[in-house]
């Protein structure tokens, strides 16, 4: 090795030793391969026809592998969060998740026999969307988009929309229409939630 | 009475003035000055829903399922000239021939409509009215309207709805009593559907804390995302919000 290259080797090995831990970042081709990975556990999930709650219990895991459960529980509870005290934002957050899988756990035996596409993926300002098509035996084809951040420094969905239904658009006013109900009192809500899951 | 193709133009000539003195385009958000009106509707079409759509939906269990399908496939069928004609109004020739091809492929193959090949074989319905070819005209949504047996609706896709009454080739090629099969198993498809998406609509209708707003919120979504309108507006940057607690 000549005397240069063993230089600039040196060099370049100080240098990088000096720069921050380099965190991989989002793109079109892993926010894809996020979701693929996603698509596949639910095609697998889909494929063995369990049980209802068997089901539930493994949309449950897909739901803790792969969304952002601090922003969509967030989201989800709109401005109100700033009258929040830390203990109600930490119940909600418990009580949002099980509610949201349970109430879209049980939908998806309705997929039994059929399957997710991916069709492609596009950025979108500081996030990326995933196309999908989910093609059920003897019906028209509908699109499923999935929302992917590196928010946390992992990526992960933030929300899906279904022919256009923004999921953390309806539940932002499935929790506004709880607390109105609960003349804004925000356990009395989470205490509602949980009597959904 | 007038004769029908005066009768057509009338219509459209209404439909196409009501949409152009409607409010500037509003894609971003819920434009719904009359909710009070509309919410009392909604309670009626609600307690309709419980008291006739859903016990007749669910009525006979599987088989009554698939009589309720065969109803459906041949007044999907008997629409599908109205969307190929709604193709060609908004100059969209491909989607007008896949529909076409659909008409035809059913009509032969799917025995007069009775079944849905068409779907099977890869050609699933482009669905396809009035209200989208008046948006493609450049006509604006308006403002959100609940109507009576009908449901969720916009100023622009009622008026749209009129007219498609008047677009359907079919209607002017037959008499009496064929016009009424046709009503009818109109009529029968939306109990199909009801049954087809029995889940989605108890969600929406008997599952929600306001279901008023749930179906006004859907509605809109995605009428916006069959016409191709983005609603960015509502799309709020991930790294803005405050999720520190949650």
């Amino acid at each position: 090795m000549s005397q240069i290259s063993r230089r600039f080797l040196l060099i370049s090995a100080a240098a990088a030793s000096l720069l921050p831990t380099v965190v991989p970042a989002l793109t079109q081709g892993s926010a894809q391969s996020l979701v693929d990975k996603a698509v596949a556990d639910i095609n697998r999930i889909i494929a063995t026809g369990s049980s209802e709650a068997a089901m539930i219990q493994q949309f449950q895991g897909i739901f803790d592998r792969y969304a952002d459960q601090p922003y969509i529980a967030a989201y989800a509870m709109g401005p109100d969060a700033r009258r929040a005290t830390p203990a109600q934002k930490a119940a909600f957050s418990d009580a949002f998740g099980r509610y949201l899988t349970a109430k879209y756990g049980r939908r998806f035996r309705e997929f039994i026999g059929g399957k997710v596409v991916v069709t492609g993926a596009k950025p979108v300002k500081n996030w990326i969307e995933v196309y999908a098509q989910v093609n059920l035996a003897g019906k028209a084809p509908f699109a499923v988009t999935f929302y992917v951040s590196d928010r946390t420094g992992r990526d992960l969905f933030f929300n899906l929309a279904v022919e256009g239904v923004s999921m953390l658009l309806s539940e932002r006013e499935e929790i506004g229409a709880l607390l109105d109900k609960n003349r804004g009192d925000i356990d009395a809500m989470i205490a509602e939630l949980r009597r959904l899951a | 009475m007038y004769p029908s193709s005066l009768r057509l133009a009338l219509c459209l000539m209404t439909a196409t003035l009501l949409a152009a003195c409607t409010a500037p385009e509003v894609t971003q958000t819920i434009n719904d000055p009359y909710e009070k009106q509309n919410r009392a509707v909604h309670e009626f079409n609600k307690k309709l829903d419980t008291a006739i759509l859903k016990p007749l939906s669910g009525a006979g269990g599987e088989g009554g399922g698939m009589v309720l399908k065969t109803v459906g496939n041949v007044a999907g069928n008997l629409d599908t000239p109205r969307m190929v004609v709604n193709d060609l109004l908004q100059a969209n020739v491909e989607d007008a021939g896949h529909n076409f091809m659909r008409l035809l492929i059913n009509s032969t193959f799917g025995i007069a409509g009775l079944f849905d090949p068409a779907t099977a074989w890869g050609l699933p319905s482009r669905y396809s009215d009035f209200g989208e070819t008046m948006h493609v005209w450049g006509a604006s949504e308006g403002v959100y309207q609940e109507l009576p047996l009908l449901g969720p609706s916009t100023t622009r896709d009622t008026a749209g709805r009129m007219v498609d009454l008047f677009l359907n080739p079919l209607s002017y090629a037959v008499t009496a009593p064929e016009t009424y099969y046709i009503a009818g198993s109109k009529a029968v498809s939306t109990l199909s559907a009801r049954g087809e998406y029995a889940d989605s609509v108890d969600d929406v209708l008997y599952g929600s804390a306001d279901s008023y707003a749930q179906t006004r919120l859907l509605y809109l979504q995605n009428r916006r995302f069959q016409l191709g309108q983005t609603v960015e507006a509502e799309e709020e940057d991930p790294f803005a919000l405050d999720t520190e607690g949650f």
